[in-house]
């Protein structure tokens, strides 16, 4: 299992072939309280990059990109009453969606948890 | 000069403080080209007598509505508005309030904005109101580009019956929008207001935007249309431009509509040549993220007690920017006060009543113009509102009404030019300010300038 | 004789026996449930005459069935309702606003009789022109006093607000675009600027880029001139800035955009600083939205409504909206429809009717009142006032740039470091003191950022007393006294409100409690 990070503060989770997504507790932590996520459909193709989701906190909204391409799998609809579960758990429960993964390759172009934390201290 | 509190002695106490020997050096960055040398060629200051006086002798070139008998409506409707209404918004804490941004000195606002979308949203029929927008035409056109974000469909049908300039803007909106492939698409319609809207609907439609009571006067059943429009997966827009008609007919809400817009002027605000009024906005509870506009909600304090609180917000510019989902950043919010209190005096059983009044000052001007001849009245079904077809150009009637004293009605050739097939239509509004007098010197300054 | 007597002497404080009230209420403090909480079938407020029972419908069967769930409320209730309410509010008649950007300054009760008068309020839009003369002059009146003050040629009247206003300038300027047949796909926006800015270009299909703002809080025009290009349609820019500072480079930037064919779209927010002193038209301004309701004085009431008339260039005049008023042989007409035009090239129309006409009367009463002289002088107090600001808290606060400022002046949260008190806090605190809070994170360009502008209706002593608030709550901060700050405010009518919780489970709308238990099951 392999755990990657975007710039955009996602993170992605890769197990055989397909992958949980979900953001950061960084970018949660910055975000504030979420309010609302606005998940994807089931069954929807998306490529690398594409927006994906919106997640809104009472003082910010946000896109949330696909870090890699493939098709809607299933989707955390824990989100709709629990929000705060983003807030909480944000690598944990508070995932959003997963991908069957399109091309593996991808996730070589993605960072990996050392790469992410050095990215993270150097916004700071 | 009495709004400026600053002596001589305190501009120079604080230039002092300041560390600067005059005014000037403050304005050291303005480039020396752009600095005026002289002032500026506008009268000096005056004291409130002489501002009344030259106020007072522009407002006496214009004859007010309720100086002689007046009928005209068409989107703007002369009502009574209670002394209490007028003098509660004068209250320095609302008047002079600023947005409830911070809350906790803000109660007052907000709890009077959730008092308004709860007030709207019953008399329309739906889940859910906003706390205003600028008024009914902005608001329509707001409604049209939330259809389009939700269908993520192209085509915008517009009753051809929808007033005038309410369907201009929303061509405005729609032609400098951000998508080049939103098309608005405008119904033929006849002189008697009847159109076939049901045949301009297809997959690509993302909403039908139809006016009731229309801009002639007609009040329509429009729950067949809304069958139609929802088998296509598109919604429906009813636009309300005389709030009291919910008062006496069935609501937008009942009869299927997915969005509600209106001008909410009729209620607590008076005629002002066109401004400010109020957009009034409502819808189903599903849509509610993708409403525009404010929105007050309520919640606890930090005490555990029920307050009220500008909520979410984020779909708003100052927080999304680039993706927000209006540029608007204001409501009417004293306008809109002045209708939650308006409608707070008249409750149900006033609200039911001033309706029921409207229709029939409307029924009774009807029987008096229909006896003249060569006046065929169009309109079957009606509220307050009616067209009239005259036997001779309308404008030229109107002015020699106006001649003898009577404001009788809009032309509809004022806001619909190109058309020659209308040149002698006459829309006629009457409302509970009307009395028989009224409707007797209309009919007899008619006649004889029918003759 | 009475020898009973009651006893007057205040006798002696005893200031922690203060009991839990029975109504809710605290003294003059009243609480006031919803308006649907006291209202009660049948009851009303308003008397009218009885309809006529006998008369036909002739709604043609459409009437409504069941009620409509309105309360009803006698009028003695309203208006104990709604004074009430009004009590939690603070206000500009009740204390100073030290809100940048919003210029709060004194709504004059004058304006308020004039618009009240009938000849302006009961007059409709569509009467025939020749029964309206008086508010066609008015209008006219007030396009002349904002084209003087200014120094631009044109104005469109009708944008019903700021934001609105900037719909206007930016839609006249891609009108002015393609009728030169150029389809220009970019605006370009400091970084610093309001979120209408970039909202509103977004909306007209524009892409939006970013200019960054230099150390000293101006526009980075280097970076601007890198940035520019034939495919630039305007730049939006606000003079002065949003960090309350005068652009010294503004005719540069001007120039810059007028090379490449581009427009300069000025957000006016910011007048107030530079009436009489400085003509946008004199910058190269071409559009610019005035907000009546800050600089003009119209109340702001509780956040509407207002008025954003917009003025123009040579260049964009001609594209100005329906309708416009016109002089028409001794006196004017209402152009409303592109058949009337005699010349002109409108875009279309924002708005149904003719504008805030409300409004209107309102800013030409405080105009009038000022004169020329007056708008001057306001500028320079207002700019005075905020220089003493700065001059007076320089050395405890911290402030963003160097000055002089214009009519605000720009802090951040550096002077908090290391207390614990966030700009939050100490706004919050402000509001124990009597004072709204400053204007809060904003501009984005600092951090924690606190715009505080006086206007130039506060007087000496108002603005010390000010100033020796914020020195004593910057003290207390520094000292450690975090409890002070954040479970402020302890004397508002609510303390802080669960925001979260609003936008989590929104509640927008009264529900009988039986229906929502209905719901409920």
């Amino acid at each position: 299992m392999t755990m990657k990070y975007t710039e955009d503060h996602e993170w992605v989770r890769a197990e055989g072939g397909e992958a949980t997504i979900g953001i950061s507790p960084y970018a949660a932590e910055q975000l504030g309280d979420v309010v609302y996520v606005e998940l994807p459909d089931l069954g929807k193709s998306y490529k690398a990059g594409d927006e994906a989701a919106t997640v809104e906190s009472v003082k910010a909204a946000s896109e949330v990109y696909s870090p890699v391409s493939g098709e809607i799998t299933a989707v955390n609809d824990a989100l709709e009453g629990n929000p705060a579960l983003v807030n909480e758990s944000a690598d944990g429960e508070g995932w959003f969606f997963k991908i069957k993964l399109a091309n593996e390759g991808e996730l070589a172009k993605l960072m990996d948890e050392a790469a992410y934390k050095e990215f993270v201290a150097g916004l700071e | 000069m009495r709004y400026l509190p600053l002596t001589a002695d305190d501009r120079s106490a604080m230039l002092d403080v300041i560390g600067a020997s005059s005014i000037d050096e403050l304005f050291k960055d303005v480039p020396e080209a752009a600095r005026l040398a002289v002032p500026i060629d506008l009268p000096p200051f005056a004291g409130e007598l002489e501002v009344e006086r030259r106020l007072s002798a522009m407002a006496a070139k214009n004859i007010s509505a309720g100086s002689v008998p007046f009928f005209v409506g068409a989107g703007a409707y002369r009502h009574h508005v209670p002394a209490t209404v007028d003098h509660l918004i004068q209250r320095s804490e609302f008047l002079t309030a600023y947005t409830p941004y911070q809350p906790e000195i803000s109660q007052g606002t907000t709890q009077a904005l959730f008092e308004f979308q709860t007030q709207v949203a019953l008399i329309t029929g739906m889940d859910v109101a906003n706390a205003s927008m600028y008024d009914g035409s902005t608001a329509c056109s707001e409604a049209v580009m939330m259809a389009f974000r939700l269908t993520k469909r192209k085509k915008a049908v517009l009753s051809g019956t929808l007033h005038p300039h309410y369907r201009s803007v929303v061509e405005t909106m729609e032609k400098y929008d951000a998508d080049e492939e939103n098309l608005t698409i405008f119904c033929p319609y006849s002189a008697d207001g009847k159109e076939d809207l049901a045949s301009q609907i297809d997959e690509d439609t993302a909403c039908v935007v139809v006016q009731n009571p229309s801009f002639f006067g007609n009040a329509r059943d429009l729950t067949a249309l809304a069958d139609a429009v929802h088998a296509k997966g598109a919604l429906l827009i009813v636009v309300v431009p005389e709030v009291v008609s919910l008062g006496l007919m069935k609501s937008p809400g009942e009869m299927g509509a997915d969005i509600v817009v209106g001008e909410g002027q009729s209620i607590g605000n008076a005629l002002s040549f066109g401004g400010p009024y109020l957009g009034l906005f409502a819808t189903r509870q599903k849509f509610v993220r993708q409403m525009p506009g404010r929105l007050s909600g309520e919640t606890q304090d930090a005490n555990g007690k029920r307050g009220y609180v500008l909520t979410l917000s984020t779909r708003e510019q100052h927080i999304r920017r680039e993706k927000a989902t209006s540029n608007i950043c204001t409501n009417s919010g004293l306008c809109c006060l002045a209708f939650t209190v308006h409608m707070a005096l008249l409750g149900e059983a006033g609200f039911t009543r001033l309706a029921k009044l409207n229709h029939q000052s409307a029924v009774k001007t009807a029987e008096a113009l229909e006896g003249i001849s060569g006046v065929e009245i169009l309109t079957d079904a009606f509220f307050n509102e009616f067209t009239i077809r005259l036997p001779k150009p309308a404008t030229e009637v109107i002015e020699a009404l106006a001649a003898k004293g009577v404001i009788g009605g809009l032309p509809v050739s004022r806001l619909v030019p190109g058309d020659a097939s209308l040149g002698d239509l006459l829309v006629v509004a009457s409302t509970e300010t009307n009395t028989d007098a009224d409707r007797a010197a209309f009919a007899a300054a008619l006649r004889e300038v029918l003759q | 004789m009475n020898r009973q007597g009651r006893p007057t002497s205040a006798g002696a404080p005893s200031p922690s026996a203060a009991p839990e009230t029975f109504s809710g209420s605290r003294g003059l403090e009243q609480d006031e449930p919803l308006l649907f909480e006291i209202g009660r079938d049948g009851m009303t407020g308003v008397d009218l005459p009885a309809p006529d029972e006998a008369l036909n419908s002739r709604l043609g069967g459409l009437d409504r069935e069941g009620a409509i769930g309105l309360p009803g409320v006698s009028e003695p209730e309203v208006v104990r309702h709604f004074v009430r309410l009004s009590q939690k509010n603070y206000s500009i008649d009740a204390g100073l606003y030290p809100l940048g950007s919003c210029t709060m300054k004194h709504n004059p009760r004058l304006n308020e009789k004039m618009a009240r008068l009938p000849g302006f309020g009961d007059i409709h839009p569509l009467q025939p022109a020749s029964t309206v003369q008086g508010a066609l002059e008015l209008m006219e009146e007030l396009a002349h006093w904002l084209t003087t003050i200014t120094g631009m040629p044109g104005v469109a009247l009708s944008p019903k607000a700021g934001a609105h206003g900037e719909l206007c300038g930016l839609m006249a300027i891609r009108a002015a675009l393609d009728a030169r047949g150029e389809a220009r796909t970019r605006v370009l926006v400091p970084e610093s600027a309001h979120g209408t800015n970039p909202a509103t270009a977004a909306a007209c299909g524009y892409e939006v880029g970013t200019i960054p703002v230099t150390e000293e809080g101006r526009v980075d025009v280097a970076a601007l001139r890198e940035s520019l290009g034939p495919d630039v349609a305007a730049i939006m820019v606000t003079n002065p800035n949003t960090c309350g500072l005068f652009e010294r480079d503004i005719i540069e930037i001007a120039e810059a955009i007028h090379e490449v064919g581009g427009y300069f779209y000025c957000d006016g927010a910011n007048l107030n600083a530079i009436m009489g002193r400085v003509r946008p038209g004199d910058l190269g301004v071409d559009a610019m939205h005035i907000n009546l309701h800050k600089t003009f004085s119209t109340p702001h009431g509780g956040g509407g409504p207002g008025a954003g008339p917009v003025v123009l260039s040579e260049a964009l005049t001609p594209f100005a909206p329906l309708p416009f008023v016109r002089r028409a042989g001794d006196g004017f007409e209402l152009v409303e429809d592109e058949s009337q035009v005699k010349g002109e090239q409108p875009f279309g129309r924002l708005v149904a009717f003719h504008g805030q006409m409300g409004m209107f009367v309102r800013a030409l009463s405080y105009m009038l009142s000022h004169g020329g002289d007056g708008l001057r002088q306001a500028a320079e107090d207002a700019v005075l006032s905020a220089n003493y600001i700065l001059a007076s808290l320089q050395d405890v606060m911290t402030p963003s740039f160097e000055g002089p400022c214009m009519h605000e002046a720009l802090f951040d949260d550096r002077f908090l470091e290391g207390t614990g008190v966030t700009t939050l806090d100490f706004a919050k605190a402000m509001i124990d003191e009597g004072y709204h809070p400053m204007t809060m994170y904003f501009p984005l360009v600092v951090h924690g950022a606190m715009l505080i502008e006086p206007t130039e209706s506060e007087s000496k002593e108002s603005v010390d007393r000010f100033i020796r608030t914020m020195r004593g709550l910057t003290q207390k901060a520094k000292e450690g006294d975090t409890e002070r700050f954040s479970g402020a405010p302890y004397f508002a009518p609510r303390a802080r409100l669960n925001e979260t919780g609003a936008a989590r489970k929104p509640i927008l709308r009264y529900t009988p409690p039986e229906a929502s238990a209905q719901a409920a099951e």
